[in-house]
């Protein structure tokens, strides 16, 4: 093993260990905690995908960050309102909480700058399947791609983009109430 | 089943059985969605020829499509020879829809063109004309708005608005009032495990589930909300008389008539560029409509049967599409001023986006409002008790201060002519007995 592939591979265990802490905070619904994981500037977005002719995908299968419309299209205040309106208590569509499990997998270290060895950002790709069960039998299961860019920062890694490519065109589900 | 126990208006209720039963939800296809007019798309999503953008009428899929020439039309999404959807793509520009399954094509204008191995197979036997798409009876564009029904005696598609056109102005016309200019900037499409009709009733006026959006209220997430303000939009309607105003057509609208000579409040007030822009709007809008009919501005609104309005803030266009008694399909058409600065228009889908849908922290609790309402509707003692629609029975105005029946409180009014209406279409009656015989006389004339 080359020493640039054992530093990636070290890197991306150290990252795999961040993104199974941000997990337990949302299904231990620590949200306020989840919160501190992101960024300042953070850009969290979620495309419509499309269906479209073959060859056309790079170009019209997702909507884009930044224009028109897309799941999220966000920054962390809006974020931060989500959390708030949960912690309201009254915001029915998550009152009573659900119960979530993020199971979060494949995840690769894509790039990282200056180096491998001494990242200071690393773009991570990875998987996730996350079951939501709600109130008795409402149960949803959501299955996709995150391309995340995290960024270590004074007080550890952070989240500063995160894209999530879910698996779906018209979202089978009531809502898209959870974190991701 | 009996309509007229199960909508009894007299006595405000409404049976159970209209939200959760097959039976009735079938007869409503074929007696509702067969005849009335129905939102289909924006011409801003087809603006050249051979453009497409696969839509829904009831439970079926449509294609909306200009062709060659420049033409719109709305076709079947089905293929006349064994049914396969000739198109299963969303959106996007075609000279040929060509089937998957057997290869038979046709043109955007919906004339079948290709039949693979037609002189051996079919020469002397199929006549190409007589296997056209199959194409709606009729198709109306209203300031960029499409609509279509399957009935060839459905009036005209104004005379079926009928005076609720004047609300519907206050949703498509360009903020400063200029007629039209509006673009579709995304579409959202979802599930939801609910009866049509709550998320239609919802829009038709339903202003008394306000306190279901207390979380939202409560935190703030108006485009004023990082300066302090509360609540889940702009407070642009302050000191204005709200009035919720029913048609014979069935369509219901909840608008506000601003105080007389109004002034503008100031929104967007974490954004000091749109802010102006807006306010730049406002006076504008005045100058062009006077300041009387300025006072008239939308809230939320509901075209019968299924396609509901947000007015100003968020601003689209949502589609109940039904699936079945206990399961809907949702689209929302988001709109803008097409000639708005990109300022302005980031600024708006940002705020569309947080507020609406599946993923917007107000509307997740309507969502979850309907599935409930509709689960627990189902069993066979539920089912006995109907739903309670009395609120402000009797307390309306015909014609004042506006056209329709005005009611200056809170009302289910609007509900109820809406279920009158609905009624209406599930006996069969006529045309003049479903949009009220004056709006056909006046046509006529």
């Amino acid at each position: 093993m080359s020493a640039e592939d054992a530093a990636r591979r070290a890197l991306a265990a150290e990252l795999a260990e961040f993104l199974y802490l941000e997990a337990d905070l949302l299904d231990e619904r620590r949200f306020t905690e989840w919160l501190d994981l992101l960024a300042e500037d953070l850009i969290y977005f979620m495309p419509i995908r499309h269906n479209v002719k073959f060859g056309q995908h790079a170009a019209r299968e997702n909507t884009r960050q930044g224009e028109g419309i897309s799941w999220f299209d966000e920054d962390k205040w809006t974020l931060g309102k989500r959390v708030e309106q949960i912690l309201t208590g009254v915001h029915y569509a998550e009152e009573p909480l659900s119960r979530t499990a993020h199971l979060v997998t494949n995840i690769r270290v894509i790039s990282a700058t200056p180096s491998f060895a001494a990242a200071e950002t690393a773009e991570v790709s990875s998987r996730f399947l996350i079951q939501q069960n709600r109130v008795e039998y409402e149960t949803t299961q959501f299955v996709g791609r995150r391309r995340d860019i995290l960024r270590r920062e004074a007080a550890g890694w952070r989240i500063a983009r995160r894209e999530i490519i879910l698996e779906q065109n018209v979202l089978v589900a009531k809502n898209l109430s959870i974190f991701f | 089943m009996n309509l007229d126990t199960m909508i009894d208006l007299e006595g405000g209720r409404i049976s159970r059985e209209i939200f959760v039963s097959r039976d009735i939800f079938d007869r409503e296809q074929e007696q509702v969605f067969t005849r009335a007019w129905l939102f289909v798309g924006h011409e801003s999503q087809v603006p050249n020829p051979g453009d497409f953008f696969v839509s829904r009428m009831g439970t079926e899929s449509v294609i909306l499509c200009r062709d060659q020439a420049g033409a719109l039309h709305v076709f079947l999404n089905s293929c006349r020879h064994r049914g396969m959807k000739i198109c299963r793509y969303e959106q996007g520009n075609t000279s040929l829809f060509v089937c998957p399954y057997h290869s038979w094509s046709y043109t955007t204008d919906g004339k079948l063109q290709g039949v693979p191995l037609y002189r051996v197979l079919y020469e002397g036997t199929l006549n190409r004309d007589d296997w056209s798409l199959v194409e709606v009876a009729k198709l109306a564009t209203y300031k960029g708005t499409v609509w279509a029904t399957w009935d060839p005696q459905a009036p005209e598609f104004l005379t079926y608005l009928g005076d609720a056109v004047d609300h519907l102005d206050q949703v498509l016309d360009c903020r400063d009032g200029r007629p039209g200019g509006s673009e579709v900037i995304g579409v959202h499409k979802w599930i939801l495990p609910a009866n049509w009709k709550f998320a239609a009733e919802n829009f038709l006026g339903d202003t008394y589930h306000n306190p279901s959006h207390r979380s939202v209220d409560m935190i703030g997430i108006g485009p004023s909300a990082q300066r302090g303000a509360k609540g889940r939009r702009d407070n642009e309607y302050e000191g204005g008389q709200h009035v919720w105003v029913s048609f014979p057509a069935g369509h219901g609208v909840h608008s506000v008539l601003s105080r007389p000579d109004p002034e503008y409040g100031g929104s967007y007030q974490q954004y000091p560029e749109v802010d102006e822009y807006f306010r730049h709007c406002f006076e504008a809008r005045k100058q062009r409509l006077g300041t009387e009919r300025a006072r008239l501005l939308p809230f939320t609104g509901n075209l019968f049967p299924n396609a509901s309005y947000h007015g100003r803030q968020p601003r689209g266009i949502c589609v109940w599409h039904p699936h079945g008694a206990t399961e809907t399909e949702a689209w929302r058409f988001f709109l803008v001023d097409a000639d708005a600065p990109a300022s302005v228009k980031d600024v708006l889908r940002r705020f569309y986006m947080r507020y609406s849908g599946p993923a917007g922290m107000t509307e997740q609790d309507d969502m979850e409002n309907w599935l409930y309402a509709t689960a627990a509707s189902q069993g066979p003692i539920a089912r006995r008790h109907p739903f309670n629609y009395q609120q402000s029975i009797g307390a309306f105005r015909t014609g004042d201060p506006l056209p329709g029946d005005v009611s200056l409180q809170m009302t289910e009014q609007n509900a109820r002519n809406y279920y009158r209406v609905w009624r209406g279409y599930m006996q069969g009656d006529p045309w003049a007995a479903l949009i009220g015989a004056p709006a056909l006389r006046a046509a006529a004339e």
